[in-house]
């Protein structure tokens, strides 16, 4: 019986090996089913939704999800005040807070990336200045700047788009700033430059692609914080504002009741913090698979 | 009664219907006060036995066999029992001296804290740091003693460690790779610090190390590991002067040698065995210029040419 | 050392300047404020004087150098709407919020550490998947909910607690646990991290083969080299919770700087939102610095 030689020697093997969990790069069941939810309401939700959004029933105001005594599967998870569909109202508010979430995140990320691009390849006095505003920015509370910003614009769902906008993009700088520093040095850089690449070109082709796995993470996990962010300027009458539904608002009309239509505040919190953890899960499947030595 | 004895060990890692191998079925004993040399290539499984000896593998390992140290079992003792041994009838030095001190704290503090858990009086303990720093030789103790390791360059890290480590005397002494990391000049003074504590203390020592320079130079005896297994071991003289395995003589002849002024180098070819492939052959067969259709098919037993000189091949000792 | 730190102040003082730009900026930006403070019956002339005092009638750029002018000898305006030193007006909020903000970070230090520093120690994968769980669920819990929840749960439910309002300690418990549920999770998940991180050192694997105790290693070593982080952390969170628990003292009518900055944001009191937005980034800003300090403390090889 001879033994076979294989191609890798197995030195590594004899050293403290890291096995790796099982589980660690697959993304998990719960969350990718939840997302494939929010996904479908998101998009499909008029379609979806058993009754319109603001359908006003007052003979079954304030009844009570259907598991519950007085409820019933008319509606299945309770109705508000007026005798809005619980169900329809979240479905619709699943629309707004994701809608308004992704395009914050995406525009604020876009600005971000271009002044941290810029600031971290040309340098110099352009660089300072553009992370001294930075650190202004990043300096005050999100939630802070978010209503000064209210205060001056208006609220309403482009306004907030725009608040948030305004609030986040110093995050994208700053992280691809420190990225392009250490791109910037490397050898296939210098090569570029050398040969007489044009600045531009170089930020575009050689130095952006790498900083974008760190940029994409950070944009998942950011729509979390965006979402967050958002309920909360809702919920303080700020944000989303009737006949537009959020989960914020939801939860802020339903605040009255609290004592005793606990679904009114509960499920709309619920559907908030599902809807935050599924792309945290996200955020973090992709951090591991674009770089599972942990060097984000 | 030898210090140490080590009967039928085996380390896998793993998984069970799988596994890998890296130490498979080793009998060694180390005897006081011998200075034991433990050579192989890299994956040859020496740093894994050297960690057995001290049950200090990682969690996933899986051992099985008997370790016996100065009569007492080291793989089936509790806890709170090893604790106790380490460090104190046990020593070990790692292999890199630039990681192997934590950079938040002081020497003194660190060096404090070893002495004081093992029983130094607090009053005494800066008194025995200074004398301890001066018998590795470190100019200025007092100084040392308030310094960060990131002040300091490796040989003088790698001397504060074997201070540490030497502190009570112990019976044992492990050494991983105690050079590898260090210039050469450096070298030679650690291995006189070595001697110095075998003389001193009569410390048994084992030095782990690829380089057989190393070995040749303080070493009583040598054991020759390939792919987990020992495959020669005998008194250094007899080893370097006379091998009688194949692998080793391989591994004397591919030291680098100096032809005029041409270096000349001999390479084994080939590749080491896949650790999770092995099995009742010789590990060796697959690379070995004498091997025989025995080889493959049964493990060689030792060979006892001399006074614990082993071979572990059918064809021990015959000529090329 | 010493030429960082004038570095670093420079800096500090530099972006204190740009935020103070910012905000002028931001509140001018909706246009007069004289209308809706003085009511729309107020004659022209009421109007013109108020104008006038409040130098609204000035170009921006002159507003803003007086403003400064008199924000470096200690005057930083009137609130319009309370005719008090916006000063006073902020520093008077700033105590029950200063006093949340402790409580609250008191009690995520006081759970989320030992959770972390438990589920990087344990062998247990149960205890190290709780603790992932509780760490990922509290990031992803709006504090406007779980306060509310809270008010549901041990207020009304279970009257245990005051469902709002500011007093004795009985007022404290509710609003602080809100903060500390989303911090002690953070916290929590950073120390697991990161203790995790350090007991994979190799100087912790000489410690444990030199026979020092697993407390010893796990309390003095790994907790030390792990601390960067989470210092930073709970620094950056303390400076946010200053001015961020908006929601929170909404919730609860705390008579906090986030309850005053609401009020004067939806009042168009632009002394006080100025100067609450002032005090909140210096704030900040000298936190960081004192997190700067504590890292050179922490590390000796930042020090060189």
């Amino acid at each position: 019986m001879t033994a076979e030689v294989r191609a890798k020697p197995p030195g590594a093997t004899v050293r403290w090996p890291r096995w790796r969990a099982r589980g660690e790069a697959d993304f998990p069941v719960v969350a990718a089913i939840c997302c494939a939810l929010l996904a479908v309401a998101a998009l499909f939700g008029p379609l979806l939704a058993p009754y319109a959004k603001d359908a006003v029933d007052l003979s079954a105001s304030l009844s009570p999800p259907f598991w519950q005594a007085g409820g019933s599967t008319k509606h299945l998870l309770g109705t508000d005040q007026l005798g809005r569909d619980i169900l329809s109202r979240l479905i619709a508010g699943a629309r707004v807070s994701l809608a308004t979430a992704t395009a914050a995140v995406a525009i604020s990320g876009l600005f971000g990336v271009i002044a941290g691009l810029v600031a971290g390849y040309i340098g110099g006095v352009l660089e300072a200045v553009v992370m001294r505003l930075v650190d202004a920015f990043l300096s005050l509370p999100f939630i802070l700047l978010a209503l000064a910003l209210v205060a001056t614009l208006g609220s309403g769902f482009g306004n907030i788009i725009l608040v948030m906008v305004i609030a986040n993009w110093a995050r994208y700088a700053r992280l691809v700033r420190s990225e392009v520093i250490g791109i910037k040095q490397r050898d296939y850089v210098t090569l570029a430059r050398i040969a007489g690449v044009g600045p531009i070109r170089i930020m575009l082709r050689h130095v952006l692609p790498n900083a974008l796995n760190s940029v994409v993470v950070l944009a998942i996990l950011d729509v979390g914080r965006a979402i967050i962010l958002e309920s909360s300027l809702s919920f303080l009458g700020v944000g989303i504002q009737p006949p537009d539904v959020s989960w914020g608002l939801m939860l802020a009309d339903g605040r009255t009741f609290l004592g005793f239509a606990w679904w009114l505040t509960t499920l709309p919190g619920l559907a908030i913090v599902i809807a935050v953890l599924c792309f945290n899960s996200l955020g973090r499947w992709l951090r591991i698979r674009l770089d599972p030595r942990g060097q984000l | 009664m030898a210090l140490v004895e080590v009967r039928d060990l085996c380390v896998e890692f793993g998984s069970v219907e799988r596994p890998v191998q890296a130490v498979s079925h080793v009998d060694l004993t180390i005897e006081n006060g011998e200075i034991v040399g433990i050579a192989g290539e890299s994956g040859s499984g020496k740093t894994t036995l050297c960690a057995a000896l001290i049950h200090a593998l990682p969690r996933t390992a899986r051992v099985s066999g008997e370790v016996t140290f100065d009569n007492r079992s080291i793989l089936t003792m509790s806890p709170r029992e090893l604790r106790k041994l380490r460090g104190r009838e046990i020593s070990m030095i790692l292999q890199n001296p630039m990681t192997s001190l934590d950079p938040l704290f002081t020497i003194g503090n660190q060096m404090g804290e070893v002495l004081s858990a093992r029983g130094t009086a607090a009053r005494a303990l800066r008194a025995r740091e200074i004398e301890l720093l001066r018998s590795v030789h470190l100019t200025a103790p007092e100084a040392r003693l308030r310094q960060y390791p990131h002040e300091l360059s490796g040989g003088m890290r790698q001397r504060i460690l074997i201070a540490m480590a030497s502190a009570t005397a112990p019976k044992l002494l492990l050494a991983d790779e105690p050079t590898t990391a260090l210039d050469a000049t450096i070298q030679e003074e650690i291995l006189v610090l070595f001697r110095e504590i075998r003389d001193r203390f009569g410390t048994a020592i084992a030095i782990v190390t690829h380089d057989l320079g190393v070995i040749r130079r303080i070493c009583d005896r040598v054991i020759i590991m390939y792919a987990g297994r020992i495959v020669e071991e005998g008194p250094v003289e007899e080893i370097f002067g006379a091998p009688r395995h194949p692998y080793t003589r391989a591994l004397l002849a591919s030291i680098p040698v100096l032809d005029d002024d041409r270096v000349v180098i001999q390479a084994i070819p080939g590749q080491v065995p896949n650790l999770a492939e092995l099995g009742n052959f010789c590990p060796f067969a697959q690379r070995c210029p004498m091997v025989i259709d025995r080889c493959r098919g049964e493990s060689p037993p030792a060979n006892l040419s001399a006074a614990r000189h082993r071979t572990f091949c059918w064809r021990a000792g015959e000529a090329a | 050392m010493a030429s960082y730190l004038l570095r670093r102040i420079g800096e500090t003082l530099v972006t204190l300047l740009l935020v103070t730009l910012l905000v002028f900026c931001l509140t001018r930006l909706t246009g007069d404020p004289t209308t809706l403070l003085l009511g729309p019956e107020a004659s022209e002339e009421a109007r013109d004087y108020f104008r006038h005092h409040n130098n609204l009638d000035r170009s921006l750029v002159v507003q803003y150098v007086t403003y400064l002018e008199h924000a470096v000898a200690g005057d930083f305006g009137t609130s319009f709407r309370l005719n008090e030193p916006a000063i006073k007006v902020v520093f008077e909020a700033l105590g029950p919020t200063l006093k949340l903000a402790g409580l609250g970070m008191l009690l995520s230090i006081l759970i989320g550490m030992p959770l972390g520093i438990w589920a990087a120690a344990s062998r247990s994968p149960v205890i190290k998947r709780i603790v992932n769980w509780y760490a990922s669920l509290g990031e992803a819990l709006p504090p406007f909910w779980s306060g509310l929840t809270l008010v549901m749960l041990f207020a009304l439910w279970l009257p245990i607690f005051p469902t709002s309002g500011y007093g004795a300690l009985q007022y404290y418990a509710l609003p602080a646990l809100t903060l500390a549920i989303s911090t002690s999770a953070s916290i929590a998940g950073l120390a697991a991290a990161n203790v995790a991180e350090a007991l994979k050192s190799d100087f912790i694997h000489l410690e444990r083969v030199l026979g020092l105790s697993q407390r010893q290693i796990l309390l003095k070593h790994a907790l030390r080299n792990a601390a960067l982080p989470i210092v930073t952390y709970i620094g950056l969170q303390f400076g946010l919770i200053l001015g961020g628990a908006v929601v929170t003292e909404r919730v609860f009518a705390w008579p906090g700087i986030g309850q005053r900055v609401v009020d004067a944001i939806l009042e168009r009191d632009y002394p006080v939102v100025q100067t609450v937005v002032l005090v909140t980034a210096l704030l900040f800003m000298l936190i960081n610095l004192l997190v700067d300090i504590l890292y050179m403390v922490l590390d000796p090889r930042l020090r060189a």
